[in-house]
């Protein structure tokens, strides 16, 4: 598709200039689309599958950071395109259109039956793929997803490409070459201070920004942009591939916590002296 | 040979809690299975550490010492965990779901190309002596069981503070050192710094008591009766995200399915009204008080022990109370 954009001359030539220096940033957001967090979550009858009947998809919320980073960086340095990649079923491209709608430039399903039925292992895998056939300088991902909560495909997918991946980044600093980044890496009790080579995996997570609304006119442009379709034979991929390395046989909800005592008494007084009681002689926790 | 392998995650000197916990769970299992328990220490100075483990069941620790794992990265971890896995040949792998333990069990997952579940709350074994899990998904909405492929090993993280953990003194273990060719080019970033944040007191993540506050403590400075009775219990204090968004208290102090997930002896849920993403971050604590003056408040439904009154009328007694009985 061609595009026609006014430049003025100072634009034409630093960009010629960037385009022959090779100063282009390719960053890569690998977005999930996930049940809305208030969606309540049921297993189907049958207890061997998710009831997603009525239930409302967003972007998986540490996917959104990861998404707004890369708007960031794109604004700050020149010569940066965000392409952002999702495995899902059809209903995902709606995901992939509100990054777009945010500011992303082109987008790419993954969506094949087969793929659908991996793990976070090969889910990995299959996006690993997909990256691989891209140009790639920065991948940013969510470290985890509020659904399956696995906190692995970030780790696999830079394992998978031989790259250096640092997961639940609070902070990131893209040095003016754009071949480092510094980054804060969020531990237990502080946090950790790192150089990292790119191309180079980062894992989001709450703290590194605040991610924007779509705006109207980013929702307009977005209908404009690419959003490509690949299957598993478009990824070079065999079924064996992504074969999952674990399945699960049982949903079930959580274990019921019986309702408790409320504490009963005349006074706050009262009521807190039996609370702390109950919780040193019955309950023997302090 | 076959075993089970229990990755032994330490932190300035000592050895992490979970650790033991699953080293007094998987003994069980490894008992099951005819196969040895053992251990797997990977630092800069571990040795020492050894003996520790042999109280909660190691039969064997493997330890695995250079320089160039002083500090926990990555690739540095993978490639030495890596390395002593491909020696050592465990049917199973169980690590603590730690930050680092989440991190370091999914890089060598992706290396090894073997399953790997995170967060579990329950392990058994089939029939057949493969691994099975149960695990909390959704935030805690749903539990799933599940298995793994015949890919080994088959490994899994363990949610702290679920098992039991339980010692024996009379026992020691083998120690074993082994050697990995580990080179600066495997650790794939640098370390500059690791900046201390919260003082001397445990992560909320790995703390054993939470006195928590949300909406109803009504503003920031009102967080110090819950600061002090964190203090007099010996624990820490969190937060609902109503009162991080309200800007009363940091991101990290969060418990929740967007902050962190807790799962302490104790958790005192003070002015919280429950909200589903709230209870999906402390749903496996094992006992929730909650202290709210709404008798409505979804939290109530969910708490062993209540107490429906204005909070600011409670804590303070509470208070008082505790300090008596931590004084007898």
């Amino acid at each position: 598709m061609v595009r026609y954009v006014v430049l003025s001359h100072g634009e034409v030539l630093s960009r010629t200039l960037a385009i022959l220096r090779r100063e282009e940033m390719d960053i890569i957001c690998c977005v999930k689309q996930v049940p809305d967090t208030e969606a309540e979550i049921r297993p189907t009858a049958d207890h061997m599958g998710i009831n997603y009947e009525g239930v409302k998809f967003v972007i998986n919320v540490y996917d959104e950071y990861a998404i707004e980073e890369a708007l960031r960086i794109k604004e700050r340095l020149a010569d940066v395109s965000v392409t952002i990649v999702t495995l899902a079923p059809s209903r995902g491209v709606e995901a992939v259109r509100t990054a777009l709608a945010m500011g992303a430039d082109k987008g790419v399903l993954l969506d094949d039956p087969i793929l659908l039925k991996g793990d976070a292992h090969a889910t990995a895998k299959a996006l690993a793929a997909a990256i691989k056939m891209m140009p790639h300088d920065l991948i940013l991902c969510g470290l985890r997803a509020i659904d399956d909560d696995s906190f692995q495909v970030g780790q696999i997918i830079a394992e998978s490409l031989g790259l250096p991946g640092v997961m639940g980044v609070v902070k990131i600093d893209i040095s003016a070459d754009k071949k480092q980044a510094l980054v804060h890496r969020q531990i237990e009790g502080g946090v950790e201070v790192l150089a990292v080579r790119l191309p180079a995996v980062l894992g989001a997570t709450k703290g590194l920004n605040e991610p924007r609304y779509p705006s109207l006119p980013g929702i307009m442009k977005a209908k404009k942009k690419e959003i490509g379709r690949c299957t598993l034979g478009d990824l070079g991929l065999t079924p064996d591939d992504v074969a999952a390395k674990t399945r699960v046989t049982v949903y079930s909800l959580p274990p019921i916590r019986k309702g408790g005592k409320v504490i009963e008494g005349a006074t706050p007084e009262e009521k807190a002296a039996q609370l702390a009681r109950l919780l040193r002689e019955e309950a023997k926790v302090i | 040979m076959p075993g089970i392998l229990v990755y032994a995650e330490h932190k300035d000197g000592k050895i992490k809690k979970v650790a033991f916990e699953i080293l007094s769970e998987a003994k069980k299992l490894a008992a099951r299975k005819g196969e040895a328990l053992c251990a797997a220490l990977i630092g800069s100075e571990v040795e020492q550490l050894a003996q520790l483990l042999a109280p909660y069941g190691a039969e064997r620790v493997y330890c695995v010492e250079s320089d160039l794992l002083a500090n926990y990265t990555t690739g540095g971890y993978a490639k030495a965990l890596c390395d002593l896995i491909r020696q050592v040949d465990p049917s199973i792998v169980l690590f603590g779901a730690s930050i680092n333990g989440k991190d370091l069990s999914a890089r060598v997952a992706g290396r090894l190309g073997v399953g790997l579940t995170t967060d579990c709350t329950g392990i058994d074994l089939d029939e057949g002596g493969r691994l099975v899990v149960r695990r909390p998904m959704f935030s805690g909405k749903v539990y799933a069981d599940v298995v793994f492929s015949d890919s080994l090993p088959q490994m899994a993280s363990i949610r702290p503070n679920v098992f039991i953990a339980k010692a024996d003194e009379g026992r020691t273990a083998e120690v074993v050192k082994l050697t990995s060719t580990l080179t600066a080019e495997d650790l794939m970033v640098e370390l500059l710094e690791v900046i201390k944040i919260g003082g001397e007191k445990p992560d909320l993540t790995e703390a054993e008591i939470i006195v928590s506050g949300g909406r109803g403590m009504k503003g920031p400075e009102n967080f110090q009766i819950l600061e002090t009775l964190a203090d007099v219990l010996g624990g820490v204090v969190g937060a609902s995200r109503s009162a991080v968004d309200a800007g009363w208290r940091p991101q990290s102090d969060q418990v929740g399915q967007s902050g962190k997930v807790v799962s302490p002896n104790l958790y005192i849920a003070v002015g919280i009204s429950g909200a589903i993403q709230h209870l999906a971050g402390m749903g496996t604590s094992k006992v929730i008080v909650a202290i709210n003056k709404d008798p409505e408040a979804p939290i109530f439904k969910k708490a062993d022990y209540g107490i429906v009154d204005d909070l600011f009328a409670v804590i303070p007694p509470l208070i008082e109370e505790c300090k008596k009985l931590k004084g007898e």
